[in-house]
């Protein structure tokens, strides 16, 4: 069953690369697209990676959070406005400041992870819902914010120009980075390589600690679980905690290390793709790993395309325009969700309420 | 059997002050969450640098202050009942439609593409009385067949609604900015915005005041909710919906054919969704620009829980978040709070509807008996 899942994943991550192959292979050489498509795809998964991972935490402890994306949303404009006031205000160079910005967006996702548990824990409000809230909470928030702080009279900067600290650097990884050419897929981010580090640490987590024992109990069977004296309470609490600080990470990714700015709205649903990446996942951080790979490859699919616009052939103008091939990720999590690759299973008691 | 029932003397009060207690109950919690969400908003705003009161009677001001401003709420207020109705019948029947900002553009586009370009097709202007019906007609199927959809999903396969009415979402919204920078953009050599050309003068909506925007839609919006409200409880269909929404077993074992059901509400909700960009075309604009319709289907969600999923509280929801967002401009002129403060303000207001346990406990309401239960979990 899983061989057959990650057979199927790998297939569609090779078409899409074959893709921008077959368009660009006049202009580049094969192995160059390859490569870059290579890298970029596991760039730009990192959101959908770590949203995923927020996913697992939530509800295999048995809180569903759709508000993945609004956590992201909330995290990536405080963190980039940290970054900024740190950089202009109290000058403290880029590099200090951006990951004074990771450190504040890590503890809004948390502070936001706190209060979803708050809604669905304590006042057990129905999870959809304290999802849907969150998500207006953050484009409400991020959108006063971005225009009062930085463009209205209330701007805190003081007429002083808000200085972006650019992103974050590229890591060179000895050994692995200096192979020829196939090398670049390894020169990635911080925040990219610690999204491949937390699936590892996840799943270690999840499946041979006594933490993820309890985890998985609280969110199979919160009865059982409370009759042998774990505190049900406690553990969903903390576990979407800790999802909330990963989805914190991921919105740092989008302002401190994809680009240096922040668009109202600019996550785009990625925290949605995300879920849709952790229950083709089978909720579990491998699963969800390779899934937002998938999705990874079709947004690069889209951004290499754009290089290529003009070698698309005219029967496939269709394809020229970048809203169209901006439909692929969407179109694909739709299929996804068919379950035509084989059913997945979420923990039983995911998204009902404890009542002790 | 036993004839001689006992004959129990209830206190009946009467009907008229039964009603206002059960109006007044249900009205409770939601205003309560208005005014506490109005003042965490004045507390954002004061911690922005902002003057909250000022602020808040410059928003009262351009919603209400001038039969302008009565005008413009209306107009603000109009889609808002549409979608907040969509969204609260697909409530009733245990779903969750999050995609209703899709439906809308989608029927605003179908509505457009009738409305300038079926005449050009025929080669011949078509009788308004078939025109303008045809052209509001096409904005609801587009926006039922894109509802119809994620319900299809839902009921053959378990694919959850959630995450397909947002996925549908985002596909509308790049096919809209596709069509209306492509094929479908307005060819006027002077037009630099993504938009339509206008729609031929059959297809349109006469306008009922030239010096104020009111339209007909409006009038139209009571109506269809008031219809919402006759379909969903005075007819079979309706209950069925609400049954499939509130004990889909139960259901099932009434003979209830519950995947038709959800595919059926599906489609009406997104119908509804549908009809309020088709409005918005033949009514206000005569035309669909990219971005006109960015945030109806979020904020439809707000008013629709607002509304506790009665078609008559959407339509008290839309009226306040018509007037909020109406006032919002005024406000940001008078004030310079930027606008978007609003949307913090709407988004608090529904953590503290959808949290009512949060209102209860501040102002020591007791709880109702009956919680309706949305969604839980991704299972079927």
């Amino acid at each position: 069953m899983e061989i057959r899942r990650y057979t199927f994943i790998a297939l569609i991550i090779i078409v899409l690369i074959g893709v921008v192959v077959v368009v660009g292979k006049s202009e580049v050489s094969p192995g160059v697209i390859i490569v870059s498509m290579i890298a970029t795809t596991i760039a730009v998964a990192t959101p959908l990676t770590l949203g995923a991972l927020t996913g697992v935490f939530c509800e295999r402890a048995g809180v569903v959070n759709i508000g993945i994306e609004g956590m992201m949303l909330a995290s990536a404009f405080f963190g980039w406005f940290g970054a900024i006031y740190m950089n202009t205000i109290l000058k403290m160079g880029a590099f200090p400041s951006l990951i004074i910005g990771v450190i504040i967006a890590v503890i809004t996702g948390g502070l936001l992870g706190l209060l979803h548990a708050v809604l669905s824990v304590t006042f057990k409000v129905d999870q959809i819902i304290g999802g849907t809230v969150i998500n207006l909470l953050a484009v409400g928030i991020s959108g006063f914010l971005n225009r009062q702080l930085f463009f209205e009279k209330g701007s805190i900067f003081g007429g002083q120009v808000p200085h972006a600290p650019g992103v974050l650097p590229r890591l060179h990884i000895p050994l692995l980075g200096d192979i020829p050419v196939v090398g670049t897929v390894f020169e990635q981010q911080p925040i990219t390589i610690a999204a491949i580090l937390l699936v590892i640490i996840t799943h270690y987590v999840l499946f041979y600690t006594r933490w993820g024992l309890r985890t998985r109990a609280v969110g199979e069977h919160p009865r059982a679980a409370d009759t042998v004296g774990i505190n049900v309470y406690r553990m969903r609490y903390l576990n979407v905690i800790i999802g909330g600080l990963i989805a914190g990470l991921a919105g740092a990714y989008f302002t401190l290390e994809s680009v240096p700015s922040f668009e109202p709205l600019m996550t785009n649903g990625r925290g949605f793709i995300a879920l849709a990446a952790m229950i083709f996942g089978n909720w579990s951080p491998f699963g969800s790993w390779a899934a937002a790979l998938v999705f990874g490859a079709a947004s690069a699919l889209q951004i290499n395309l754009q290089f290529f616009r003009e070698l698309i052939p005219p029967q496939w103008a269709f394809f020229q325009s970048s809203a169209v091939v901006g439909m692929v990720p969407y179109i694909l999590t739709m299929l996804i969700m068919t379950g035509i690759i084989g059913k997945t299973r979420a923990p039983a008691a995911d998204g009902i309420p404890y009542e002790k | 059997m036993d004839k001689s029932e006992p004959q129990v003397k209830e206190e009946k009060p009467n009907a008229f002050i039964r009603i206002v207690k059960q109006v007044g109950n249900a009205l409770l919690v939601p205003l309560l969450a208005v005014i506490t969400a109005m003042i965490v908003g004045g507390l954002v705003i004061a911690g922005a640098k902002g003057d909250p009161f000022a602020a808040y009677a410059g928003l009262f001001e351009g919603a209400f202050g001038t039969l302008r401003a009565l005008s413009e709420t209306t107009v603000w207020a109009t889609p808002y009942i549409f979608a907040g109705l969509a969204v609260a019948l697909a409530f009733k029947g245990g779903l969750f439609n999050i995609g209703a900002e899709g439906q809308l553009a989608l029927g605003a586009v179908a509505s457009a593409w009738v409305g300038y370009r079926l005449p050009e097709l025929l080669g011949t202007t078509i009788p308004g009385a078939i025109h303008l019906p045809l052209t509001v007609g096409a904005g609801m199927l587009a926006g039922a067949i894109w509802g119809a959809i994620p319900g299809w999903l839902k009921a053959k396969t378990g694919a959850h609604e959630v995450i397909n009415t947002i996925m549908m979402n985002y596909i509308a919204l790049n096919l809209v900015s596709y069509l209306l920078n492509g094929p479908m953009k307005d060819p006027d050599p002077l037009n630099v915005i993504a938009r339509t050309p206008l729609i031929s003068e059959g297809a349109q909506i006469p306008v009922i005041f030239s010096k104020y925007r009111f339209h007909w839609g409006f009038i139209l919006a009571l109506v269809v909710a008031f219809l919402v409200w006759w379909l969903l409880w005075k007819t079979t269909l309706g209950f069925e919906i609400r049954t499939a929404g509130s004990n889909p077993d139960a259901g099932k074992y009434a003979g209830i054919n519950v995947s038709r059901t959800i595919v059926l509400t599906m489609t009406l909700s997104g119908m509804l969704a549908g009809l309020a960009g088709a409005i918005e075309v033949t009514a206000l604009n005569y035309r669909h620009e990219l971005g006109f319709s960015q945030g109806y289907g979020f904020d439809a969600i707000a008013i629709a829980l607002l509304g506790k999923s009665h078609p008559f509280g959407a339509v008290v929801g839309a009226i306040l978040f018509g007037a909020m967002r109406n006032g919002a401009t005024r406000m940001q002129f008078l004030t310079q709070i930027p606008v978007d403060v609003i949307s913090v303000i709407q988004a608090l207001i529904l953590l503290f509807v959808a949290a009512d346990a949060i209102v209860r406990f501040i102002y020591r309401i007791r709880a109702p008996r009956e919680q309706v239960v949305l969604t839980r979990g991704w299972g079927k």
